[in-house]
This record gives structure tokens, C-alpha cells and sequence, in this order.
């Protein structure tokens, strides 16, 4: 019967074959590889005249950290902008989504984007995949109708706050928040206290890390820190820096043609038909 | 509690009491304020009573997601409907919307809602939506998690013809109850009141709701560690 299998010339159509082996692994215990999941701190605040995002940057393979300064603040628009946490291809992917179709509506409309249409497409986009596009958001800008904040969960649903937290840090980070938020922060004020949640996520979750980046939003302005507090600095940095005393040394020299010449000497006889 | 063990990744679940009550002239809808993904408080302030159109509310229990979605829709087709109506749509023609994409979807959908309102023709009325879509028009309506402590004190304490005062004293005190009582619901409570001179919304702060048990004063609390002299809450 196998042997029929074989030998059939093939007919198109998606192959089952791997799934089946896929299976068989699987069942023989052999993990499938896993996604890049950032384990993550988020957070975004409103303030007196803005909203302050703040992430860090460490992204994980299950326990490795496979990047040690990513960037979690996603460009959605020139007035807002986004943190995401969950799978880093996902997240990815439904924030430069998101941000083209609003920029398709610009050109179209000739006006500034509002935080509520980025809602809006994000939400409906996750809700359509039901959850599995693994992409929980905190979502700040500042438009026509003033600062917004918003989380964004996977299966869709989304909340409207004046401070927010996400990613496996959330915890740690909204102790801090709701411990220490309070309304009409000064600028100064708020990106010190979303820096002080980041540091309580980097320091006490293991899925965060790093450096902490900022983003301040305000009306017809922003300003992205990009590492605005690095309090991990690598410690085992030479104090000489990397020197290569010799030159490479050239042992042998050998030049081989690549085509060897031929040289046609005229006077053969011409083939007749 | 094992710290371990919290899931962020559990679907946003409302863990909720709703109420809709009728009154003599309007109704009065009810809700307490906490969205939960597993054992974590996701949000404690959240509004889940939602506003379908000027005379129309709906108080949303059950998967965030999808109860969001659906108010969301029903909003929409509402918004259509008055535009071509010429005139405010009425509670039933919102309610049997609800039911419809309820009942349509019901493989997809995980909530129940309570839908609530005053239009000219019928006056004050509630409909019940639960999970599997059907509709029950009721003089006053209870859902959520925190409704199975509910039922007896309604049958008890629910009156034919209260006024808007009773009938908003009777929703705060119903919500402060099952907060007491179930894990699910908590935070605050808000309220809606829908008549034929508008809507009114209140707010009832979680530390200012009525006490169920005398006989344990609060003791401890974070709000004592705030508002005492060091707000330090370590160095007490």
C-alpha cells in the first residue's frame, strides 16, 4: 500500500506529511519550537498636558533573553504611539497594519488620526482572530478631542484608563501606579513615576529587562527617549578596547583562471549542409 | 496566593452583579465596576453599563471582548435605524437587536446583557438577553455572577410602583450586597437612570457603600494605611 503511495506521481495540493511527523515528535516529547514572546513591562499614564508610554526592552525565547534592547514603542501615527506586549511577531505585525491603514485614512481625510480609530481597527482585528494573534497593547495619544490612554487585550475587549499596565510586569508596575499616580502630574513628575513602574517591572519580573524606553505625547509634539535610563549597563566590558596588533598575516598567493584560454586559428573547413 | 499561577493571558472576563429595576415613570440600571482575567483585577473603575443611544443603556456581563463587540454593532445599527426612523428608536427594537446578533452567534458569544431604556410609546422597560438569546421583557432584571446571591432579596424587597429614590436605593443596596458577598464583583457602583426627562448617571464609591457585616468594622485596610499620618505603607 505504501509502496502505491510512493510511487504515484505527485498530484498538488498542501502535503499532510509534516504535520503527521510533527505529530510523532511531538508525541515522542520533542517540544515544538516556541515563538518570541516578550515577556514584557508596559505602561502609559495620563498627565497634565499629554500621555507618557514607557516600556523595557528585553524580548525572550522561553528562558533566553534573545534581545537585550528591543524596541516595544510602536509608531502608529505622528500623534500616537503604542506599547505591545505578548508575541513580539504579533504585536509587530497589528501595530505597522494599524498604522499604514491610518495613514491611508490621512491622505484620505486630510486630518490628524484619532486615538479612537487606532482603537478601534486594533480591536476589531483582534477579535476577528479570536484571540490567537497574541498582541496585548497600551495604546496613548493626544488628538482633536485631547489625551487618550487605552489597553487593548488579546480576545479583543479594551479599557479606557488614566493609568494602564500590561505584560507579565503588570503587577509590579501598577503597585507602583496605584500607589503613587494622581491627577495633573507635571511632566517631570510623570516620566519619573513611569520610569520608577518600568524599574519595578525590570527588577522583580523575569520576563523584563533591560533599559527603560520613554515616549511623551503632547498636543502637536512628541518626544521619543529612546533608553532614557539604562540601569543594567553591561559589566564585563574591557577597559582596553579590542585591538588587532598584526595585520593577517599572507601566506601564499595562487591565481587560478577561472576559464581556460582557447585560442581559434582561422582556415578550418565550414560544415556544409 | 501563588503568584505563580496568575494567567494574563485568561480571556477578559466581567465577573459581575447587573441590575435593571422599572419604577413608576422610568428605569434604574445598576452595576459594580471590576474586570477580572483569571485571579488578577484588570479593571477596577471599568463602565459596563453602556449607552446604545440617548434613551437607551445596556449593562454588559460575561467576555469583555464580545460583550463590547456586540454593544458596538447594536450601537451602529441603532444609530442607522433613528437616522431613517426620523425619531429615537425605541427599547424593544434595541433590545431585539441584541437578541439577534445574541441568538445568531450564540456558538461565538459568551455574555448576557441587560438592556434598558424609556421611548414615548411604552414608557420605562427592561429586557433580560442571557447567554443562549432569548429575550424576557421583566419589571426588573438581575445577571452577572453576583446575581445568584440576588434572587431572594428581590422576590423580598422588589415593590410594583417605587419611586425613582427607592428604586435607586434598592439597586445600590442589591450591587453593595453581591460585592460583599461574591469574589467576582467589586469597586464601585454605578448607576443609570433613564426617564422621560433624560438620563442621569451616578457613582457610589466602593468605600462609601453600606457595610454588610457589622460585627467586622474594616480593619487595616489599605485606606487606613493611606490616610494615616505616614502613607509610607511599610513603615507602619
Amino acid at each position: 500500500m505504501s509502496q502505491v503511495a510512493v510511487e504515484a506521481p505527485p498530484k498538488g495540493g498542501f502535503s499532510f506529511d509534516l504535520c503527521r511527523r510533527n505529530g510523532m515528535l511531538s508525541k515522542k516529547g520533542v517540544p515544538p519550537p516556541s515563538y518570541r514572546k516578550t515577556g514584557t513591562t508596559i505602561v502609559g499614564l495620563i498627565f497634565q498636558d499629554g500621555v507618557i508610554l514607557g516600556a523595557d526592552t528585553r524580548a525572550t525565547e522561553g528562558p533566553i533573553v534573545c534581545d537585550k534592547n528591543c524596541e516595544k514603542i510602536h509608531y502608529m501615527a505622528p500623534n500616537i504611539y503604542c506599547c505591545g506586549a505578548g508575541t513580539a511577531a504579533d504585536t509587530e505585525a497589528v501595530t505597522d497594519m494599524v498604522s499604514s491603514q491610518l495613514q491611508l485614512h490621512r491622505y484620505h481625510t486630510g486630518r490628524e488620526s484619532r486615538v479612537v480609530t487606532a482603537l478601534t481597527l486594533l480591536k476589531s482585528h483582534l477579535f476577528k482572530y479570536q484571540g490567537h494573534v497574541q498582541a496585548a497593547l497600551v495604546l496613548g495619544g493626544v488628538d482633536a478631542n485631547g489625551p487618550h490612554l487605552h489597553t487593548i487585550y488579546p480576545h479583543g475587549s479594551t479599557d479606557t484608563l488614566p493609568f494602564a499596565t500590561m505584560g507579565s510586569g503588570s503587577l509590579a508596575a501598577m503597585s507602583v501606579f496605584e500607589s503613587k499616580y494622581r491627577e495633573g502630574l507635571t511632566k517631570e513628575e510623570g516620566i519619573k513615576l513611569v520610569c520608577e513602574a518600568i524599574c519595578s517591572g525590570i527588577f522583580n519580573d523575569l520576563g523584563s529587562g533591560s533599559n527603560v524606553d520613554v515616549c511623551v505625547i503632547t498636543k502637536g509634539q512628541k518626544e521619543y527617549l529612546r533608553n532614557h535610563q539604562l540601569p543594567n549597563p553591561r559589566t564585563y566590558v574591557s577597559s582596553k578596547r579590542f585591538s588587532f596588533p598584526k595585520k593577517t598575516e599572507v601566506l601564499l598567493t595562487r591565481i587560478t583562471p577561472l576559464k581556460e584560454m582557447v585560442e581559434v586559428i582561422g582556415g578550418g573547413d565550414i560544415m556544409e549542409e | 496566593m501563588d503568584l505563580g499561577k496568575v494567567n494574563l493571558d485568561a480571556p477578559h472576563s466581567m465577573g459581575t452583579t447587573i441590575i435593571g429595576v422599572t419604577y413608576n415613570g422610568g428605569v434604574v440600571l445598576g452595576a459594580d465596576s471590576r474586570t477580572s482575567t483569571g485571579v488578577y483585577v484588570a479593571n477596577r473603575a471599568s463602565d459596563k453599563i453602556t449607552q446604545l443611544t440617548d434613551n437607551v443603556f445596556v449593562c454588559r456581563s460575561g467576555s469583555a471582548a464580545d460583550s463590547q463587540i456586540v454593544s458596538d454593532y447594536v450601537r451602529y445599527f441603532l444609530h442607522q435605524h433613528t437616522i431613517q426612523l426620523g425619531q429615537p428608536a425605541t427599547v424593544k427594537v434595541a433590545a431585539n437587536l441584541v437578541r439577534l446578533l445574541a441568538y445568531n452567534n450564540k456558538n461565538m458569544l459568551q455574555t448576557g446583557m441587560i438592556v434598558g431604556g424609556w421611548d414615548k410609546y411604552e414608557g420605562g422597560k427592561i429586557y433580560g438577553v442571557p447567554l443562549g438569546g432569548t429575550i424576557i421583557e421583566q419589571p426588573f432584571s438581575i445577571g452577572g455572577s453576583g446575581s445568584s446571591y440576588l434572587y431572594g432579596f428581590f422576590d423580598q424587597a422588589w415593590k410594583e410602583g417605587m419611586t425613582k429614590d427607592e428604586a435607586e436605593q434598592l439597586v445600590v443596596k442589591a450591587v453593595s450586597l453581591a460585592i460583599a458577598r461574591d469574589g467576582a464583583s467589586g469597586g464601585v457602583v454605578r448607576t443609570v437612570i433613564i426617564n422621560s426627562e433624560g438620563v442621569t448617571r451616578n457613582f457610589y464609591p466602593g468605600d462609601k457603600l453600606p457595610l454588610w457585616h457589622e460585627e467586622l468594622e474594616p480593619h487595616n485596610s489599605l485606606l487606613d494605611i493611606l490616610n494615616s499620618t505616614s502613607p509610607e505603607p511599610m513603615n507602619i
